[in-house]
């Protein structure tokens, strides 16, 4: 199954990024993602078909200095 | 003061205040930010934490140029990661590069942050790399392509101030880049001395976010920054190391009572 920052993610595989990415209530405006080391850009996120060997890391900007 | 402007990548800012936006409750961010009238603000990026949560994003004008932070990185490549993730949020091509072997002090790698700023320049990056002080590194820096060079005033976050001024001073001399001190600026007296030195800008955070009264000590670093700069403008006076000079006049004074001289 799918590992999303450092979880396994069962529901995910299959679905598409963009759906898991709204499902989660990410806010698009405040976010990147990263699969199998590679960038995907939001303009891919429809066309992204997440499998169980993935492993993603969907981030955020925090407060820091 | 008017045309006094800071440039950094090709962008012009009227603001010499940079400021972090670590620490804060979320709804104090906004008042810091206006009090400060800062025109860049630092961002950290750690996972994504799912569902409606409070989000720091909403809280910052948009008015405002957003300058990621590379916090985390332990090396170079690690930083240029997590600098193409930030650019992909999609806020700019800023970066200040923060990289960090020791965790005690948070003293950055100078070293790993030349390559770092060598590889994320060449992507078209606009590279702020934060270091310590030291002249041969600014060079490499500067040759690198970084945009401005950030070294510390102190160990991050410990208010300490200007610790390291005579070397910031030597970069400032030699180095042919807006040199904003970054780290360790815990008081508004300490901006403004960065800033009287010489600094392109000073960029804060601890020492406004753990002020017993945040928007109020924003407005006071703002303050001195301005200050401090237009004291630079203006050429400070020289300093006497020994004796003095009276600010008064020498003769004219009055006889003693008396008659005596």
């Amino acid at each position: 199954m799918a590992k999303i920052n450092g979880r396994a993610v069962p529901e995910a595989d299959g679905r598409s990024l963009a759906d898991y990415v709204k499902e989660q209530a990410y806010r698009l405006n405040n976010i990147a993602v990263e699969r199998n080391g590679e960038i995907v850009s939001k303009t891919d996120y429809e066309a992204t078909i997440l499998q169980p060997e993935d492993v993603l890391e969907i981030v955020q900007f925090v407060g820091g200095g | 003061m008017e045309n006094d402007v800071l440039t950094l990548g090709g962008h012009t800012f009227t603001s010499r205040f940079i400021l972090g936006s670590g620490k804060y409750s979320l709804d104090l961010i906004r008042a810091a930010v206006e009090n400060a009238g800062a025109q860049i603000i630092t961002l950290a990026l750690r996972r994504a934490e799912s569902g409606e949560t409070a989000n720091i994003m909403d809280y910052i004008p948009d008015d405002v140029t957003l300058l990621p932070n590379t916090s985390g990185a332990r090396n170079a490549d690690e930083a240029v990661r997590i600098a193409r993730l930030s650019r992909e949020v999609g806020y700019g091509d800023f970066i200040k590069i923060e990289i960090m072997r020791d965790t005690k002090y948070l003293l950055p790698d100078n070293q790993e942050t030349v390559r770092a700023t060598e590889i994320l320049a060449k992507e078209g990056f606009i590279v702020m790399p934060y270091m310590y002080p030291d002249l041969n590194t600014a060079r490499d820096l500067r040759d690198a392509g970084a945009a401005s060079i950030m070294p510390l005033g102190a160990p991050i976050g410990s208010n300490k101030g200007l610790v390291t001024k005579d070397f910031i001073r030597i970069i400032m001399d030699e180095v042919d880049l807006p040199v904003i001190v970054d780290a360790g600026i815990g008081r508004p007296s300490q901006a403004c001395e960065a800033m009287e030195m010489g600094a392109a800008a000073v960029m804060a955070n601890t020492g406004i976010a753990t002020a017993g009264d945040v928007p109020a000590m924003a407005q006071a670093f703002r303050k001195a920054i301005e200050a401090g700069r237009e004291a630079y403008l203006a050429g400070p006076g020289r300093v006497i190391e020994h004796g003095a000079a009276a600010s008064d006049p020498l003769t004219g004074f009055l006889e003693a009572k008396g008659g005596e001289a």
